[in-house]
């Protein structure tokens, strides 16, 4: 292609690259029709068949529960599309916090698989070995009977140091509830974090032109004295509701499901196994030769690591660890079979069948797990993108 | 898991398919030599296989009576187990020919789904379980309970209303299947647990200790159990309703498995006219005037069905109540063989 480039003339060329463009503008014209003409045919069969279609469901009355909402909703004044970003943010939620944990875990278990120690070694291959070759689903029930067997009934809660509440309804903690003055605390938080940041530029400044300064005082005092000292000028304005055992139920306080606890157990287990395999090949494509280049040079063990693997094992490890990434998301509609209100369970469980509308319902989740997937990669791709190591 | 892939499908043949779904559903059935029918594989009495795969329940024998109206041979049928969550879909996309799977008869889904509901095989109501140490004798005791409930229900909707109108707090937790919930239910993670009571009569019986659990006495909503079939072809529909029709006309006459040869010497009229001894009726419907001997022969009268799933005949034990024929204060009437 270079090559033809430079012996082709110019206005060859231009022909060409107007062709692809042809071609490409040609794809998207057809892809949109066969959509659009799916469409229509969807229409046409559901009128025949007599079965309702369209989205007008989406503004009418929910009529059911769900366990767990992030926003505010009622079965008897919310809407099916409410209910649909409940469900969302559920599942964006579970998401969320099953990837942050099963980095952590993977990354410590794929380096550690990587030790000398042959006991560590031998372990985490072991776990790697276990995790990946059971079905998430099994793991999954597993972890939730796990979960509600080993957790004690209403009647014997385990009070926690602290207000909390721990039985197999759920994990209860206080509740702050922030009066309206609580907001001149947040101000002078931002205030003190602007203070102690203009504090540590003049205090680099100072060093340069050889000063000493110590600034750990005084950016101490901006970051925590400041919002402390205006929540007790605005008289305290932060309360907390606890949890209390009612007859059924314990009634007040936060709320962590067992359902939820269950479902990042089994994500982060199983996708941390996976992680662990991409980190120890990441850490493995790196040349020996580059660690005792740096040894040579007499950076320790863990500069070596810092700078010098990790940095080019990244490389290795970002892209198959987006698939991971991908993979817990998808794998998270595995909620249905426990309980969770994720988006498949809320959505495309009980709105469907509900509504009856699976065409429209199918289609909008869809739609969002592909939107969900394309912006992770995007994000990964960004990440990589800025670490890139420059080639020369 | 299942059904989405089933409304996945659904969704893939409504956006594609070309050409609409044949009309010709007792045709086709015919051809294929075997109906084929939804039911409930998990719920005792009502549709579930036994350990020899052998499906047995009343919502299984009322396929197996259409079976024996169509091929005088009640076991050409082949029985898909659904869930709540899949049975509407796996009617509308063609995957079975009728649903016959304790699915209560609502505006909503009879307008909106493109499905019909032939007639009302089972007169039933939500209620709700306990258990026995929480020492609660009335439903409206349960404020702030959590409850267990299967997605995809109409018990799903009744219980927030209840709840709601009885201003009461609710934790509703819903699994996709009745299995999952009713197991969360046993190991505490709920208080109570609420389906059709004909619903929990069977699946009391599958927890360890069915002593622990009472039912409450609150019947919360009406449930009309139908069979459901795909709107728009009128015959299906009208032979699905008279199979259940002459079932309790059969028994409203004294008809039954025993006495059935017998009654075809009956100088009764309607009873002549019902077993194809006078008239045309069957050839009507498509099937042979014989079709009503066909189904109490080999299948039994609606009272004898009912005895032998869930009456007094099976672990089950539920009485009549709002089942019984009209003629015994109940609410099963058939219209006239004429
Ligand atoms: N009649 C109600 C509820 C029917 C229903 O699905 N009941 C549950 C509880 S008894 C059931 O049969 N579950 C068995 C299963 O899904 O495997 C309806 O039509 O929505």
């Amino acid at each position: 292609m270079a090559d033809d480039a430079q012996v082709l003339p110019r206005h060859a060329r231009r022909a060409r690259r107007l062709g692809g463009v042809a071609i490409q503008i040609g794809l998207v014209v057809l892809v949109i029709g066969l959509a659009f003409g799916a469409a229509l045919n969807a229409a046409q069969n559901l009128a025949r068949a007599n079965i309702a279609s369209g989205f007008g469901f989406w503004n009418n009355t929910a009529g059911f529960d769900i366990s767990q909402t992030l926003i505010g909703y009622s079965a008897s004044t919310s809407t099916f599309g409410r209910a649909f970003w409940v469900g969302l943010l559920n599942t964006l939620f579970v998401a969320a916090i099953g990837i942050v944990l099963a980095t952590v875990l993977g990354f410590v278990i794929g380096i550690a698989r990587l030790s000398r120690n042959w006991l560590i070694a031998r372990l985490t291959g072991g776990y790697v070995e276990l995790i990946r070759n059971v079905p998430l689903l099994l793991q999954l029930l597993f972890w939730y009977n796990a979960v509600l067997q080993s957790l004690p009934q209403l009647r014997d809660s385990v009070p926690l140091p602290g207000g909390g509440i721990l039985n197999n309804r759920g994990l209860f903690l206080p509740r702050p509830e922030f009066a309206p003055a609580f907001g001149a605390v947040l101000v002078a938080l931002v205030v003190g974090v602007v203070a102690a940041f203009i504090l540590r530029l003049w205090a680099r400044r100072r060093r340069r032109m050889g000063g000493q300064v110590r600034v750990l005082w005084p950016a101490f005092a901006f970051l925590c004295g400041l919002p402390l000292l205006v929540f007790a000028l605005a008289g305290f304005p932060l309360a907390f509701s606890f949890p209390e055992i009612g007859r059924f139920n314990v009634q007040g306080g936060v709320e962590i499901l067992p359902e939820l606890a269950a479902l990042v157990l089994a994500l982060t287990v199983y996708t941390a196994a996976f992680i662990a395999e991409v980190v120890r090949a990441g850490v493995l494509a790196v040349p020996s030769g580059q660690t005792e280049a740096a040894q040579a040079l007499g950076l320790g063990t863990g500069a070596t690591l810092r700078l010098v693997v990790v940095p080019q094992a990244m490389r290795v490890i970002v892209p198959p660890l987006t698939s991971q990434y991908l993979n817990l998301i998808k794998n998270s509609s595995l909620a249905v079979a426990i309980g969770y209100p994720d988006l498949v369970q809320v959505f495309a469980g009980s709105v469907l069948n509900i509504t009856g509308q699976a065409v429209e319902v199918i289609a909008i989740t869809m739609a969002v797990y592909l939107a969900i997937s394309l912006f992770m990669s995007l994000l990964m791709n960004l990440y990589a993108r800025a670490t890139a190591i420059a080639e020369r | 898991m299942k059904r989405l892939a089933t409304a996945i499908a659904f969704a893939a043949v409504v956006a594609f398919a070309t050409q609409a779904a044949s009309a010709q559903t007792l045709n086709a059935v015919k051809n294929r030599g075997e109906l084929v029918c939804g039911a409930n594989g998990t719920l005792a009495g009502f549709g579930m296989p036994d350990p020899q795969g052998k499906w047995t329940g009343f919502d299984v024998d009322f396929c197996r009576a259409i079976a024996a109206a169509i091929f005088n041979d009640p076991t050409k049928v082949k029985f898909v187990p659904l869930t709540a969550k899949d049975r509407f879909t796996a009617l509308q996309s063609g995957e079975i020919d009728v649903l016959s799977r304790n699915t209560t008869w609502t505006l909503s889904r009879d307008a909106a789904l493109g499905l019909d509901f032939p007639a009302v095989t089972y007169y039933d109501g939500q209620g709700f379980m306990v258990h026995k140490s929480l020492k609660v004798s009335s439903a409206l005791e349960l404020n702030g309970a959590a409850v267990c409930v299967q997605q995809g229900t109409t018990t799903e909707l009744n219980l927030a209303d209840y709840f709601r109108t009885h201003h009461m707090d609710l934790k509703t937790v819903t699994f996709a299947s009745a299995d999952e919930a009713l197991k969360a239910y046993e190991t505490g993670r709920c208080d109570s647990y609420t389906t059709d009571s004909s619903g929990l009569y069977g699946e009391r019986l599958q927890l360890a200790e069915p002593s622990e659990h009472i039912v409450l006495p609150e019947i919360i909503s009406k449930e009309p159990l139908s069979p459901v079939v795909r709107q728009g072809d009128n015959q299906w529909t009208d032979i699905v309703r008279w199979t259940h029709f002459a079932m309790i006309d059969a028994e409203e006459l004294g008809v039954n498995q025993t006495n059935v040869d017998e009654k075809l010497k009956s100088d009764d009229p309607e009873t002549r006219r019902m077993l194809g001894v006078e008239g045309q009726y069957g050839e009507a419907l498509g099937l042979t005037n014989d079709w009503v001997y066909r189904i109490i022969k080999r299948v039994g009268n609606y009272g004898e069905v009912f005895e032998r799933n869930i009456g007094q005949g099976s672990p089950l034990k539920i009485a009549r109540g709002l089942n019984a024929l009209w003629t015994k204060g109940g609410l099963q009437y058939g219209p006239p063989f004429r």
